[in-house]
């Protein structure tokens, strides 16, 4: 049983990150912008909250601070893409570029420093029962914010007027305008709102996952959690499922390398996360149509009001 | 005692747009109660001018009065706000949504769910127009796509509705439908403002008409009293040609045999053909009409050799079976098509007329030699096409996308004609477009047919299918009816068939 548990433990761990910044872009994306910087503004957060939570000693402010960067990075991206309809693509690739630049900048005096990790919420008692214990009590507080932003998420986007509006804006631009709503407003605040998470997301690695600060250190996560969005068809819940099953590739890969299970080099094994992005992105697009079809209609594509 | 004042007045409107001038000093007057006509041609400024009194664009001069008050209308909600609904040409729905949350977004008051829907159910049952607000809008058809628009103006109880082109894409009985419901709701003392380029309806339908030329007010008139002829003049600002009604031309051998021609459909929206059959003849005009998204661009796709069909045999020219055959071996057999989609389809948007006109008639016209462009051949070829099909444009280099409509698709519809097809194919080939260009286009297609080209033209217009073809036929969910001579042919069965009513029996195979 116990290390079945522990196990589940580190997958909700791996899990986290990829949630955290999968929800924010699907927000954006439903609003009907693609963000492609979701790595770049990771990296930053993650190298802005370790560096503040270091020297305030304050996880708390780390974590703003994660948060702040983040969405700072994403009103940038709003600007340029939706201010002066640059290509969100191009856009997208350079702001991970960006991202990737500054956080090594940022963070070159900090490599090998280590800093607490982020304080469990431990409940008296129920953290101590056996199974139930570890797994649902005891995470710090961003794996709760992660699944509880999955809630609100889904709640804003199907239950209430502004969610409604949001979609419409991804949905049909044009119509969107004519009916009288404020598109560009609408895009910029999903885009500033999938900044902040995603910038959570770095906070959570640099502070939780493994407390510390090194170049690059999202490896890739930024990736699959916009592959994450695709693989949940744009619905929240269903992005919970998804990032958990990514989440266990990840740990069972590690712990496949740390038995010696099989035997191919680990370095192949190493790859499984993304081998399965790709499968997953491949099947969506071969299978039935359905994949391209879940797309907010307007996903990408510059709106020009009109004079 | 004096006369109530108008719904709406507009005075001196005027609204420019960089190089053009939209809207020059227009006076419009509504009355309560009343159908108004607004006509003009693509490009007379019409839909600025409803844009303006809906409150998505701003006049830059001019003053706008409702019900005898000065008001400046800021937005679509102050519209919605002052009782003015809106219909849009291009609907303005959401596909991904349902019918309940489309209706929302049109509207002002906040209603929770349960009784939204409940409202929906009883004003669209009150007006006839049966919607499910729990459906989502992309499962449903055109006309009750329409019935949406309609529906979320209505549930604000406007006091001026303003419809643009609003039966383009209806069949027949769902027009009477919609004419039925504009009558009660102007009887019930709601103002309509109807834009529309069938004067036949607006003859039927309108107590009063305004007409635009170039962005002016150039008549006010009674079109219960003028002509469809008259008004078309007047809008037009000369006098049309009439294409006259063909001979018949029935008796000729077959160029192009479909045989059993199935095909299933790309995406899951779309609709797989049905063992269509039909043949068409040397000289002669075929129409295959329809409501939208029953097959009509499968068959298009299947035709021109965008997509190849299961069976070559499907699709045969004289001896040729050509279904595997891709587009560019299919056009030097002697197909050529026209396409509904002007941009992105028929024409790309991006590039030059004159590139426009290599991309399709290379083959035909040998406009390569060793894999090289003859620029100046490409050149001459796209000047001609300029000369003949007079498409207003300065000069062969600018891009596609930059000429109006109706001037593309008569530069599209002229690099066909000018490559001597032995059949052509054409969709839609006066959508969208004005009644000058749709006369030049429709007498070009009748010329050609004259010459010997046997043409098949797909429309959802029944009107012009009926004045150009010599026989036609009926699509509805891939299949396609037996065909009828288009003199002795009932507009009513013809309706049935495209509302699906009566289940088209397949044709003989030639």
């Amino acid at each position: 049983m116990e290390p079945i548990v522990a196990t589940t433990v580190s997958v909700i761990a791996a899990a986290t990150p990829l949630l955290l910044a999968a929800n924010g872009e699907l927000v954006a994306e439903k609003a009907g912008v693609l963000n492609l910087g979701v790595e770049g503004m990771m990296l930053v957060g993650a190298v802005s909250g370790f560096a503040v939570a270091l020297t305030t000693g304050s996880a708390s402010l780390g974590i703003l601070a994660a948060a702040l960067a983040g969405g700072v990075l994403a009103l940038l991206f709003g600007l340029l893409t939706l201010g002066l309809m640059a290509n969100q693509v191009a856009t997208g690739l350079a702001l991970t570029i960006f991202g990737v630049g500054v956080s090594s900048l940022v963070g070159a005096g900090y490599v090998g420093t280590p800093v607490a990790r982020l304080p469990r919420l431990d409940l008296p008692g129920l953290s101590d029962l056996p199974v139930v214990g570890p797994l649902l009590f005891g995470h710090d507080a961003l794996v709760y914010l992660s699944v509880a932003m999955v809630a609100l998420t889904a709640w804003f986007l199907h239950r209430t007027r502004g969610g409604m509006i949001l979609r419409a804006c991804g949905e049909n631009d044009e119509a969107a305008h004519a009916l009288g709503y404020p598109v560009i407003a609408v895009r910029f605040g999903a885009v500033v709102f999938g900044g902040v998470t995603s910038g959570l997301a770095g906070a959570f690695l640099s502070l939780s996952y493994t407390p510390m600060w090194a170049e690059g250190m999202t490896a890739g996560r930024g990736w699959i959690a916009l592959a994450l969005v695709v693989f949940a068809s744009w619905r929240p819940w269903r992005l919970l499922i998804g990032a958990y099953l990514f989440g266990g590739v990840t740990i069972l890969q590690l712990h496949a390398q740390g038995l010696g299970l099989f035997a191919v080099p680990s370095q192949v094994l190493s790859m499984l996360p993304y081998l399965a992005t790709i499968l997953v992105l491949t099947l969506i697009a071969t299978g039935s149509g359905r994949g391209r079809l879940d797309a907010p209609a307007c996903l990408g594509k510059p709106f020009h009001p009109p004079a | 005692m004096t006369p109530a004042p108008s719904r709406l007045e507009l005075r001196g409107i005027t609204k420019r747009f960089p190089g053009v001038l939209a809207n020059d000093r227009v006076d419009l007057d509504v009355r309560p109660g009343e159908i108004h006509a607004l006509l003009g041609e693509n490009g007379a400024g019409k839909s600025t001018l409803v844009k303006i009194v809906y409150g998505v664009l701003q006049p830059d001069e001019g003053e706008i009065f409702w019900e005898g008050a000065r008001v400046e209308i800021r937005s679509p909600h102050r519209a919605r706000r002052l009782g003015i609904g809106m219909v849009f040409q291009h609907f303005t729905l959401f596909e991904a949504l349902s019918v309940g949350e489309n209706i929302a977004l049109g509207l002002e008051e906040r209603l929770e769910r349960g009784r939204l829907e409940r409202r929906i159910r009883e004003v669209s049952e009150s007006y006839g127009l049966p919607l499910d607000p729990g459906r989502d809008v992309h499962t449903l058809s055109v006309g009750e796509r329409q019935r949406i628009e309609i529906l979320r103006c209505l549930l604000q109880s406007p006091r001026l509705l303003v419809m643009d082109e609003p039966t383009s894409v209806l069949t027949p009985q769902e027009v009477d439908r919609l004419f039925a419901t504009l009558r009660r709701l102007a009887a019930e003392g709601c103002s309509i403002l109807y834009i529309s380029h069938k004067l036949e309806e607006v003859k039927a339908l309108c107590e009063r008409a305004t007409i635009l030329r170039g962005g002016k007010v150039v008549a006010v008139c009674d079109p219960r009293v003028e002509s469809a002829r008259s008004m078309a003049e007047i809008m037009v600002g000369t006098a049309i040609r009439e294409t006259a009604r063909p001979a018949t031309r029935l008796k000729r051998a077959p160029r192009l045999v479909v045989d059993r021609l199935s095909l299933a459909p790309e995406s899951p929206f779309g609709t797989p053909l049905r063992e269509i059959s039909f043949l068409l003849r040397r000289g002669e005009i075929f129409g295959i009409a329809g409501v939208a998204g029953n097959g009509q661009d499968e068959l298009l796709a299947a035709l021109s050799g965008e997509r190849p069909v299961a069976e070559p045999g499907m699709i045969r020219i004289g001896e040729a079976r050509v279904g595997r055959l891709g587009p560019a071996a299919r056009r030097r057999l002697g197909i050529c098509v026209i396409p509904e989609e002007r941009n992105g389809h028929a024409a790309v948007p991006e590039l030059s007329l004159a590139e426009n006109a290599l991309l399709s008639a290379h083959a035909r016209l040998q406009l390569l030699r060793l894999g090289f462009v003859r620029r100046r051949a490409v050149a001459a070829f796209a000047r001609r096409i300029v000369e003949r099909f007079d498409v207003r444009t300065p000069g062969i280099e600018v891009t596609a996308g930059s000429l109006s409509g109706g001037n593309l698709q008569k530069f599209v519809v002229g690099r066909e004609i000018l490559q001597n097809p032995e059949i052509l194919i054409a969709a839609q080939p006066t959508w969208g477009v004005d009644a000058g260009a749709a006369a030049a286009i429709r007498a070009a297609l009748l010329e050609l047919a004259e010459r010997g080209t046997a043409v098949l033209v797909i429309s959802q217009d029944l009107d012009e299918l009926l004045g150009l073809t010599d026989r036609l036929a009926v699509i509805h969910a891939g299949r396609l009816s037996r065909s009828f001579e288009t003199r002795q042919v009932e507009i009513g069965r013809i309706g049935m068939l495209m509302a699906g009513v009566e289940e088209p029996v397949p044709a003989e195979a030639g």
